[in-house]
């Protein structure tokens, strides 16, 4: 003990573990540089207790000679002034000399170990050459002294005793030696590190358990552990040192928090001492031994304590290259101690701790600055900016303390905290005092004067903002420039102070923090306020004003600051102009009527829907929304349809985000896309040319988001200067009274000119001031058109039926045109469309709304080419509808008359009928021409009709009588009535029609028809062409006779006379009762003429034979089509028919039936043969249809009976091949059908009973 | 307990603040708004690291005098703040992080209301019971 108070080794940087030298001191000496300079030459592998991992490390030694004094006495805990390990030196090689003398030092020194209980030593054997020379005579074998010797000590241990052999020749046997000693050394020297470091802690750790008796000091402990960290630290287990002391900073904080908790020990009331200095950290020398002896004694303070720990722990981690630790533990540490005094409920002279901080931090940022060049520094601002805003905020709490802050100074009580500060501050330490930029020097000059306190602030605050900058903490960096502002207030600059605070409010304001945004608003305002900016100060106040975080009689505060300005009655006649966001907000517009869209002068009311945010009603002189006109045209007017027809119509709801919670996610993820539909109609008739999309907002959607304040966010942080836009329209309410919350204001649109008008801005002026919304959004609009005159006639129901009275609708929507007593419709008669007279007929009128505004009769007048509707007279923009019955007659054939002219000289539109493809009814357009009073031109309307009836002809013939067979079908979906259905012929008087119709009353349903058949008698001749008309009466069904309308049908029979009979018979084959299926039978054809022949039937087809006789030539075909028969040998052949009545032909043709039972007859065709001579004098019969089904026969030798087979085979390859022009100018024979009346077959539809062949088919029927 | 709890949206504007001296709100929300920097600080290093297996919890953002500022970031970007008195030495890592861990599970209880609007302003009642439980109590 007395010797470590003699010489505290304490300095550990230069210490090394001792190792004592015994024994031949000449010896060690001279063999001293060489070991000292090898043993840390390599490292060493030292394997450690407890589970910590191994580690290489480099011995050192200090060897010192042994001396008893050396040794620990029982009890000294001291660790650094331990031997390690001793070491014996000799090069005795005399065993007599060993027995003499050196056996007997050694003794001493291993009884003088033992008596100590050190176990660590080792004995050095030297041996040299020149020894060996010098003995050589009699000397005994070296290895007998190292085995003497060991025999002798080292019991057991060979290891304890080291041949050293050559030490200083420079021979391989030497190195060798030398190496393997090293070797030896620093083995034993871990050993004992091992082994004493072991028991030391073991030592320590009972210590340490004993913590929970009374009377164990933290201080003596500390002291003990601090031991370990020394020798680690000697060691250079900077690692392990740190533990040491890291455990000590733990066990400590336990103990207070502990404290806290209110289990306190005794020792702890050292530490609870009133702090009396607050000198700060003290980084610079590697112990401080003036705390450090303070902590031995007890005597140290909580500060003292923390101040000693930090600094030890802040040296062993620079040696670790750690700097950027020592900033972080240091902040903690600072927060820490300043927790713990509070905790411990330590006195504390108010501010001292403040100073202590400051101190500390620049202590700790010198310290870092010290041993890390400035590219480093710069580098790792974010590890000490920390340390750097700390001691700012530290200053700043100091400076308001001592009143260095206000403008007016310090106070004498401020002055005498500063000094009794200063005093707690002690003396400057000597390592600084050469330092023109201590902490020291820089607090005590800080707190010496005003002056010297702002530029001290003023560097650390913008020292500490720019790091923050630099690292890219941009709110922490407002933060600090926002106590900066509070600082220039106080100082009275106000004007430095709001910059720093609008830099503040616009990041607040775009992230949507409220609070901080209100609180930094009212600073702005005071700022504004000092500073005279009246605009400013009022646009901040309307937003304070309306600001909820703020209590109501802040906000009432604020907004009488703007009320006051407004009432006071300036000469001045500018206006302050103000952003109408912060005052009111417009929540939904709504038009009346809901379209939006008026006529020319109509009533249109914009309710406007504002949301007050002032604390109190406010008195508005005039609320204004200036309007812009833009004249309509085509394109727009499809897009303004578009508009309504996205939005709720008649309404838009302005969404912006409530003004206090603002969390306005739409200002960071921009504006929603507003798209809108455009239409691009062609003026001309109104039909579509293109359509499209447009985004109506692409100057907000494409703007740049850099610019973190959005100008349309109410919470903006400088409003934008509003432009008022003075437009010649107006929407102005004068004098009202805008309540907080909702109000509801109603203007009344100007509808003067037709076009479109968008509401553009919002003003409200409350006296001097005005509160402007500069650009309303969206698009608000309205429209105002002015309409032609339109007259639209349509079917009351669908369809109009052709021949029956129809009721159409008059629609006249009147547009600007004002209808005036008399105006009239002129209508152009047509006598196919008749207009019904009616004695009723009521006009009803309606207004926009399609409310019934009134009804009047109409007159009407028909002149013989005219009809006129007299009108009543009838407002703009008014519908007048009235409905007349007309008539469409049905065209009843071929008859046309020929183009007549219309009153108004126009070429009549014959109606002119057609097939509609979506009803089986024909349609026919009727077109009228209406003569209007608001125009020179006249309006043609069309109506389609439908003929409900579709009518069919036929001629029968029985022989030489004839009948005539009409069928009608009605088409039409209503079932209709038939009477008085009748057929007369035209030109031949003595031509009787016998009706075989049985009932007078015929009923028609609907998709159904009815056939009547007439009998054609005749007297003397029967004419060949006969021109028919049918007519009937019909009405639809179960209407009173009056409502039957006339049907006409004409048509024309030509051809109707019989010529020819042709009568067909089959004979059985010879011997048979019946035809037998598969026997030939014979088929007797026989064609007579029944008639003379007619003159142009001379003329025509006819030649006189050789014989002067007239023959016609025909030709017949037997055909069967449905396989029943076979015809054997020809089956179509030529005869030649004489032109006399009862002229007969008979043909005999062979033919086969195929099957059994009743097979009707063959067919047989009969037609006229035309040979080639006649054909190109005469041109066939339009009408007939001889082209089509004409056989053409190219061989000439055909003009008698020739080969039909190959007649017909050529036939039918020309008649898909050849044209008809050619055959015609070829001049080909030709083959002509009868009209239907004039062949009339005898044998049609007749059936011949046709037997089963012989059955020879035997059928066996087994029974088994 | 804490003494402030604070649900910050992607866009870095409140979602839901509370704090427990209510004299001392507005001081809460500048410590909670500039702990913001540390937060994105912090997510932009991790997710350089590894974007996937990102650890939810943030620690100590960073310590004040008086408070000690605890962050934490879901999956969503939606960053919880947690202010404890620097007095309240009993609090352990581990129970921030189970604070966090409950907060989060009832602020997914919120985002799964079908009535809640992502976005807005939390005002659930039965957050606000967890919240409450979390929070020193006024004594």
């Amino acid at each position: 003990m007395e010797s470590q108070e003699e010489k505290p080794i304490i300095y550990t940087m230069e210490n090394k573990p001792i190792v004592t030298c015994a024994g031949d001191q000449g010896l060690f000496t001279s063999l001293y540089t060489p070991l000292a300079q090898q043993l840390p030459r390599e490292p060493m592998e030292w394997r450690r207790t407890y589970g910590r991992a191994p580690k290489m490390i480099h011995l050192e030694a200090n060897f010192v000679q042994f001396k008893e004094e050396l040794l620990p006495k029982e009890g000294n805990k001291a660790l650094l002034t331990f031997p390690f390990l001793h070491i014996y030196w000799t090069d005795c090689c005399d065993t007599e000399a060993y027995k003499g003398s050196v056996k007997e030092d050694m003794m001493r020194w291993q009884n003088s170990l033992r008596a100590h209980g050190s176990a660590d030593w080792v004995i050095v054997v030297v041996e040299t050459n020149d020894a060996k020379k010098k003995n050589k005579t009699n000397i005994l074998p070296r290895s007998s002294i190292v085995d003497k010797i060991r025999n002798d000590f080292c019991n057991k241990q060979n290891d304890r005793c080291v041949v050293l052999s050559d030490p200083l020749k420079d021979s391989s046997r030497s190195q060798e030696s030398w190496s393997s000693f090293l070797l030896k050394l620093r083995t034993l020297l871990l050993m004992s590190f091992t082994k004493n470091l072991g028991r030391f802690e073991d030592d320590m750790r009972t210590l340490r358990e004993k913590r929970t008796q009374p009377g164990w000091s933290f201080c003596e402990y500390f002291m003990v552990q601090e031991e370990l960290a020394f020798v680690f630290e000697m060691l250079q287990q900077f690692e392990d040192a740190l533990v040491q002391y890291d455990e000590l900073d733990a066990l400590f904080t336990q103990y207070v928090l502990n404290f806290g908790a209110g289990d306190g020990a005794n020792w702890l009331g050292s530490f609870c001492a009133p702090v009396r200095s607050w000198s700060g950290l003290l980084l610079r020398r590697p112990i401080d031994m003036e705390k450090r002896d303070g902590i031995q004694h007890g005597e140290a303070s909580l500060l003292d304590l923390r101040s000693y720990l930090f600094s030890r722990q802040c040296t062993l981690l620079i040696f670790l290259q750690r700097p950027w630790e020592v900033t972080q533990r240091a902040l903690e540490l600072l927060h820490n101690c300043v927790q713990e005094l509070h905790l411990l409920e330590v006195s504390v002279l108010e501010g001292a701790l403040d100073c202590w901080v400051f101190l500390s931090c620049l202590e700790v940022l010198h310290r870092i600055e010290g041993c890390c060049d400035q590219a480093q520094l710069a580098a790792n601002c974010s590890h000490t900016v920390g340390l750097w805003a700390y001691a700012t905020d530290k200053l700043k709490s100091l400076g308001e303390l001592c009143g260095l802050v206000s403008d007016k100074g310090p106070t004498s009580e401020d002055l005498n905290r500063t000094v009794d500060l200063l005093a707690g501050l002690g003396d400057e330490r000597p390592e600084t005092a050469n330092s023109l930029q201590s902490p020291y020097k820089k607090l005590k000059e800080a707190l010496s004067s005003v002056e010297a306190f702002e530029r001290h602030y003023l560097e650390l605050s913008h020292a500490a903002m720019e790091m923050y900058r630099a690292i890219g903490r941009l709110r922490s960096a407002r933060l600090v420039g926002k106590s900066l502002a509070e600082f220039y207030m106080r100082k009275g600059d106000p004007e430095r102070a709001e910059a720093f605070l609008q830099e503040a409010l616009k990041s607040y304001v775009s992230e949507g923090w409220s609070l901080p945004v209100t609180h930094t608003r009212k600073q702005i305002a005071e700022c504004q306020k000092l500073l005279g900016r009246t605009e400013d100060y009022l646009q901040t106040s309307a937003l304070l004003a309306g600001d909820v975080n703020l209590s109501s009689e802040e906000r009432k505060h604020f907004c009488q600051e703007i009320l006051t300005f407004a009432s006071k009655s300036t000469d001045k006649s500018q206006k302050v102009i103000l952003s109408m966001g912060a005052f009111a907000q417009l929540t939904r517009l709504q038009f009346h009527p809901a379209t939006a869209s008026v006529h020319s002068g109509a009533d249109l009311q914009v309710e406007l829907s504002l949301q007050s945010l002032m604390p109190v009603s406010v008195c508005v002189q005039q609320l204004a929304a200036s309007i812009h006109f833009s004249l309509e045209h085509g394109g727009t007017h499809g897009r303004s349809k578009g508009t309504q027809k996205q939005t709720n119509i008649g309404t838009v709801d302005f969404s912006q985000g409530n003004l206090s919670a603002c969390p306005l996610s739409s200002s960071a993820a921009g504006p929603s896309l507003e798209l809108d539909e455009i239409q691009d109609r062609s003026p001309s008739d109104n039909s579509l040319n293109s359509t499209g999309m447009v985004c109506k907002n692409t100057h907000l959607v494409m703007r740049r988001h850099d610019s973190s304040s959005s100008p349309d966010t109410p919470n903006c942080v400088s409003p934008p200067t509003v432009a008022l836009d003075d437009g010649a329209h107006m929407l102005k309410v004068q004098d009202i009274t805008l309540e907080p919350g909702s109000n509801s204001v109603v203007f009344t649109a100007p509808s003067g000119d037709p076009g479109t008008y968008t509401l553009r801005q919002l003003c409200a002026t409350v006296g001097q001031v005005q509160f402007v919304l500069p650009h309303i959004y969206p698009l608000v609009q309205y429209e105002v058109y002015s309409q032609e005159p339109l007259l639209t006639v349509e079917p009351l129901s669908e369809p109009l039926l052709a021949g029956l009275p129809q009721m159409v609708k008059f629609t006249l929507l009147t547009g600007h045109y004002t209808v005036k007593k008399g105006d009239a419709l002129q209508l152009s008669n047509t006598e196919t469309m008749p207009i019904m007279p009616s004695t009723s007929c009521t006009a009803s009128i309606r207004n926009t709304a399609a409310d019934l505004v009134g009804e009047s009769l109409l007159s009407i007048q028909s002149s013989e080419k005219v009809t006129s509707i007299s009108l009543p007279p009838t407002p703009p923009y008014h519908t007048l509808e009235f409905q007349l019955e007309v008539l469409c007659i049905i065209p009843s054939g071929s008859d046309r008359p020929a183009n007549e002219r219309l009153t108004n000289g126009e070429v009549r539109h014959r109606p002119r009928s057609y097939s509609h493809p979506d009803t089986p009814m024909t349609a026919i357009d009727q077109r009228m021409s209406i003569d209007c009073p608001w125009s020179i031109y006249s309006t043609l309307l069309a109506l389609t009709f439908y003929i409900p009836f579709k009518t069919k002809h036929s001629l029968l013939s029985a022989g030489n009588r004839k009948y005539i067979q009409v069928c009608v079908q009605n088409v039409s979906d209503v079932n209709f009535q038939l009477v008085d259905v009748k057929l007369t012929e035209k030109q031949h008087a003595s031509l009787e029609l016998h009706s075989l119709n049985t009932k007078a009353q015929q009923l028609v349903c609907s998709k159904q028809s009815v056939f009547c058949l007439w009998e054609v008698r005749w007297k003397a001749d029967l004419p060949s062409c006969l021109q028919c008309v049918f007519s009937a009466n019909f009405s639809p069904l179960n209407q009173d006779i009056s409502a039957f309308k006339p049907f006409h049908y004409h048509f024309q029979l030509e051809r109707v006379t019989t010529l020819y009979s042709v009568q067909a018979e089959i004979l059985p084959a010879a011997g048979e009762q019946h035809c037998r299926s598969g026997a030939l039978c014979g088929l007797e054809v026989c064609i007579t003429r029944l008639t003379e022949p007619g003159e142009n039937e001379m003329g025509e087809e006819s030649k006189a034979d050789s014989d002067g006789l007239k023959t016609t030539k025909l030709m017949y075909e037997v055909a069967d089509s449905s396989s029943n028969w076979a015809v054997c040998g020809k089956s179509s052949g030529m005869v030649s028919m004489p032109m006399l009545a009862n002229a007969t032909h008979k043909v005999q043709i062979e033919v086969m039936p195929l099957f059994a039972g009743h097979l009707p007859f063959p067919k047989i065709k009969v037609l006229k043969y035309l040979p080639h001579t006649a054909a190109p004098a005469i041109q066939p019969d339009p009408d007939s249809c001889v082209e089509n089904d004409s056989l053409s026969l190219l061989d000439k030798t055909l003009d008698d009976q020739g080969d039909t087979a190959s007649i017909r085979s050529r036939g039918s390859v020309h008649s898909v091949g050849s044209g008809e022009q050619q055959q015609r100018g070829l001049a080909m024979p030709r083959l002509e059908p009868f009209s239907p009346g004039q062949v009339f077959n005898h044998s049609h539809a007749r059936q011949v009973l046709v037997l089963p062949a012989t059955d020879d088919h035997i059928m066996e029927v087994n029974a088994t | 307990m804490a003494v402030c709890i604070a649900v910050i949206a992607k866009e870095n504007y409140p979602l839901y603040i509370r704090s427990v001296p209510t004299q001392n709100e507005l001081k809460f929300h500048y410590t909670v708004h500039t702990s913001l920097d540390v937060v994105e600080e912090k997510i932009s290093a991790v997710g350089k690291a590894m974007a996937d297996q990102r650890e939810l919890y943030l620690g100590l953002l960073y310590p004040t005098e008086d408070y000690k500022v605890y962050g934490y970031v879901t999956n969503s970007k939606v960053k919880f703040v947690i202010v404890v008195d620097s007095s309240n030495t009993s609090l352990r890592d581990n129970e921030i992080r189970s604070m966090f861990r409950k907060l989060h599970n009832s602020f997914t209880d919120v985002m799964c209301n079908p009535f809640y609007n992502p976005g807005d302003p939390i005002q659930s009642k039965a957050f606000d019971g967890i919240v409450s439980g979390m929070m020193v109590q006024p004594s």
